[in-house]
């Protein structure tokens, strides 16, 4: 379904050329899950953004992206415009400043569904509600009238969701979405993804720094450091026979005592 | 007994409706007590809006609006003036959760390091305070040639070393760390846990160390307080809080940590709903809006602490109840 | 899809810092470079120039009374209704010009900059009436306070400093206020309260440093007002007294005989409208070399 090959993203400044992401490369079926973990400056970010045609002009990108038989680099804008929310859709790290402010949650929530799927205004606030429920939302009607800034951040991270989701995406990539909420939370929210992935049965590629998230929902993890993979594999694989000494100082560092 | 809190309450004012409206408070913490040995590390953790900040700004005389004691050694830290706080500040130092934002972006690294030898030893010559400084960058790990860099040229982990050096350049007995690890990546994370646990022993650091994480707060304190909106939920050393958490708050932030070589979660154990604001707090036990074991009289009074062993203390109706 | 937001990736830049500072971001503004030239060209015109000429600013030449501009008597600028020489009359009304308005701007920076960190800082009751009474200096005519002081004192160039300069400084004050509001929560000052910096010097060492840069594009902005704001007042025949001249005056004089020598308007007014210009570019290269976005990125 998504075949990435040799994926290379740089950036030139003044005299100085940095590679944001060095010859990546992978491939992901529908309804696998794939966790890329790094620390900041490792490239997973961008990787993502070149997933969804947002790299900034001055990128310069080399590889190929296939996504369902569609050359994803060589998307003009308007092709773009069908893809994003409607076949890959993307959810953020910090959701107060991925939602529109100024728009009450209804509004922006039906926009998605009247711009994707022509839908008439009953239809498509038929089908955010019902969406709201699916992300287990406790009063869906109230929330459509709210405002962002009027609900919590788990609340505004499941509403995103319902956000990307609307459209019934084929992949859905996640951008460290629990790094900026509360520990409980968090956990609420990776439980929800994991249901909402077999509900939907969609791809997700989920980046976070953290290897004990990915854990709990990815089944292939790729370690990336400064744009290079250097190790991947099974998850299960990967937490018991770490092969990269990166890798094991990452999973030292989740020190645990064993309860 | 170096730090004695009694019954500490924190206020902040909220937003007046018009000029000469009456002024009205939002209860940040309520009546918590606790005590830390010398050189021993009480960890605090939770959730936000559980008040962990603000406790440690009343430490530092930074809360204005106060009930209770707060005594360090023989000195009553609620009940100080501006005047009377200056030798206090040589005792007590902070770090911050964010190491760039804590850094003047105007001042060198020297300048920033040396600001409290100026404000706080000003009999020191210029000499000596640069000699101090640089001893102070070595022993944190930092080159003393970048002491004429900006904090903007660093990364985090650099700049929250600077932080460091800066808060130990007065030889504190007491350091607070709010969340001073919390913006950092992973492995940077590991390297500034463990330059702090070698400070702490060289120096006998007396340490309160705030963060959301219970993995960092176990790998540096000897005794951890869980704090759940404004009040104290359980109080344990290290180790019987990691086997006997007896609070159910306490047991779901253990299960909500996720565990790479546990995937599995069960997902019963997970907490549900949202955390209240502290504006409008629940009655009776403020936990009870989202604890699994729920019972009539949680939400009517507040459950008094119980003492289940000279290092364990919480306050839950499950407790006094098998008692 | 209109609804998901892009991403500004700078954040993702994080490897390659960008280490240069503010006067270099500054000297990529073409125009603000140019600009600084130019104005540094105009100064030391109004400053050095005049002794070039032979003819003063006051000295009436009666054999050349409205004579048009030529280079073989000296008056390059040609001469106004009592033959005195427009050159030379242009350069000193700069001196003047400009004086007052840098004189002016000093005054409103000082005195804006202080109050406004001073009452920032200290919050509360303090702020609110702080920040009250500069809204009652606002609602007062400025016109009829001017007109007042120079009534009462005499037309001296001092008291035009301080008439321009009692008013200039509310916006200043203001704008620093705002800053000082955003700044006081900022961690380095609470962590400067914990290393035992006192209030004083938190505001002098840490506040109006980190104003610096709003204040110096703010003070660029305000040249070019207090400039019309003195040519207005001696439009009005409330500014400098004869025969010292400002560029003020010289308009006032050279729209009135415009259709019989226009050289007595185009003059000053092109060196008025030039320094104007000047003030505003500079000030915009300073907003772009000050750009906080740059200096926040680590």
């Amino acid at each position: 379904m998504l075949k990435v090959s040799d994926l290379s993203i740089a950036y030139t400044h003044q005299e100085h050329t940095l590679r944001a992401v060095d010859q990546l490369s992978f491939e992901l079926q529908a309804g696998e899950t794939l966790g890329i973990v790094g620390e900041s400056g490792s490239g997973k970010s961008q990787t993502l953004l070149a997933l969804l045609g947002l790299l900034r002009k001055n990128a310069q990108i080399q590889g190929e992206i296939v996504f369902q038989g569609k050359a994803l680099l060589q998307q003009t804008e308007k092709q773009w415009q069908q893809i994003r929310g409607k076949e890959i859709s993307m959810i953020f790290q910090d959701p107060m400043t991925a939602l529109n402010p100024y728009l009450t949650i209804g509004t922006q929530l039906i926009e998605v569904l009247q711009h994707h799927e022509q839908l008439s205004y009953a239809a498509a606030k038929a089908r955010t509600l019902d969406m709201l429920d699916q992300v287990q939302i406790a009063t869906p009607k109230t929330r459509l009238t709210q405002y962002p800034h009027e609900c919590s951040g788990g609340m505004r991270q499941r509403i995103m969701i319902a956000m990307a989701l609307l459209c019934k995406p084929t992949l859905l990539l996640a951008d460290e979405p629990t790094t900026a909420l509360d520990v409980t939370i968090a956990a609420q929210i990776i439980a929800l993804l994991k249901e909402l992935q077999r509900q939907h049965q969609m791809a997700i590629i989920f980046v976070s720094h953290n290897l004990g998230v990915v854990a709990q929902l990815c089944q292939k993890v790729h370690v990336m450091y400064q744009g290079k993979v250097l190790e991947q594999a099974k998850t299960s694989e990967l937490f018991k026979h770490p092969q990269h000494a990166y890798t094991k100082r990452l999973l030292a560092a989740l020190y645990r005592e064993d309860r | 007994m170096s730090l004695r809190v009694q019954s500490l309450n924190i206020y902040y004012p909220m937003q007046k409706q018009h000029m000469f409206a009456k002024e009205t408070y939002m209860h940040a913490v309520k009546d918590l007590s606790f005590s830390v040995e010398t050189g021993q590390t009480l960890g605090i953790v939770g959730e936000s809006g559980c008040g962990k900040s603000s406790v440690a700004r009343a430490l530092l005389g930074l809360q204005p609006h106060l009930t209770g004691e707060i005594w360090w050694h023989q000195h009553a830290l609620h009940d100080c003036s501006d005047q009377q706080w200056m030798p206090l500040r040589r005792d007590i130092q902070m770090i911050f959760q964010d190491p760039l934002a804590s850094l003047d972006p105007r001042f060198t690294i020297e300048q920033c390091i040396q600001e409290p030898l100026n404000a706080l030893y000003p009999e020191l010559t210029q000499i000596q305070k640069q000699h101090r400084v640089e001893k102070m960058m070595q022993r944190v790990g930092l080159s003393p040639e970048l002491k004429h860099r900006y904090p903007h040229e660093f990364s985090g982990g650099q700049c929250q070393r600077v932080g460091i050096a800066r808060a130990l350049i007065v030889e504190p007995k007491l350091l607070i760390c709010d969340e001073p690890v919390s913006a950092l990546d992973v492995l940077i994370q590991a390297q500034i846990i463990q330059l702090l646990k070698e400070l702490q022993q060289a120096l006998n650091l007396t340490m309160i160390f705030i963060s959301h994480d219970l993995n960092v707060i176990g790998q540096i304190s000897n005794q951890i307080m869980v704090m759940y909106l404004g009040r104290l939920m359980e109080w344990a050393d290290k180790t019987t809080l990691q086997t006997q958490a007896k609070h159910p708050y306490t047991q779901a932030l253990w299960n909500a940590i996720p565990n790479p070589f546990q995937p599995q979660r069960k997902t019963c154990t997970l907490l549900y709903g949202e955390i209240p604001s502290i504006l409008t707090p629940p009655s009776g036990c403020v936990f009870h809006t989202r604890c699994p074991y729920v019972m009539p009289q949680c939400k009517i009074s507040p459950p008094s602490y119980v003492s289940l062993s000279s290092t364990q203390k919480t306050a839950c109706y499950l407790i006094t109840q098998d008692k | 899809m209109r609804g998901l937001i892009r991403v500004f990736g700078m954040d993702h830049m994080s490897n390659l810092r960008n280490s240069s500072t503010a006067w270099q971001r500054f000297k990529k503004h073409k125009a603000a470079l140019f600009s600084l030239y130019l104005l540094g060209v105009l100064i030391t015109a109004v400053l050095v120039l005049p002794e070039f000429s032979p003819h003063t600013y006051e000295t009436t030449d009666w054999g050349a009374i409205f004579s048009a501009p030529t280079w073989n008597n000296g008056h390059w600028f040609g001469t106004d209704e009592l033959g005195r020489d427009v050159f030379v009359r242009t350069l000193i009304g700069g001196r003047v010009s400009i004086l007052v308005a840098l004189l002016a701007s000093t005054v409103s920076v000082v005195i804006g900059v202080s109050y406004g960190a001073l009452a920032g800082f200290i919050g509360g009751r303090v702020d609110q009436w702080m920040m009250r009474w500069v809204d009652i200096l606002y609602s007062l005519p400025f016109m009829f306070f001017a007109i007042l002081l120079m009534t009462f004192f005499g037309r001296h160039l001092s008291l035009l400093f301080i008439a321009i300069g009692a008013i200039s400084w509310l916006d200043m004050s203001r704008i620093v206020r705002g800053q000082t509001l955003s700044l006081k929560h900022k961690e380095f000052i609470e962590a400067a309260r914990v290393c035992g910096v006192r209030t004083p010097q938190i505001i002098w060492r840490h506040i109006v440093p980190n104003t610096l840069g709003i204040v110096a594009i703010y003070t660029t902005l305000t040249i070019p007002s207090v400039i019309l704001t003195e040519s207005f007042l001696s439009f009005l025949g409330l500014g400098v007294q004869e025969p010292l001249t400002s560029w003020g005056v010289l308009i006032n004089q050279g729209a009135q005989n415009m259709s019989v020598a226009w050289w007595t308007l185009i003059f000053p007014a092109v060196f008025l409208i030039s320094t104007l210009y000047c003030c505003h570019f500079i000030g915009d290269g300073l907003r772009d070399a000050f750009d906080p976005k740059d200096n926040a990125s680590c």
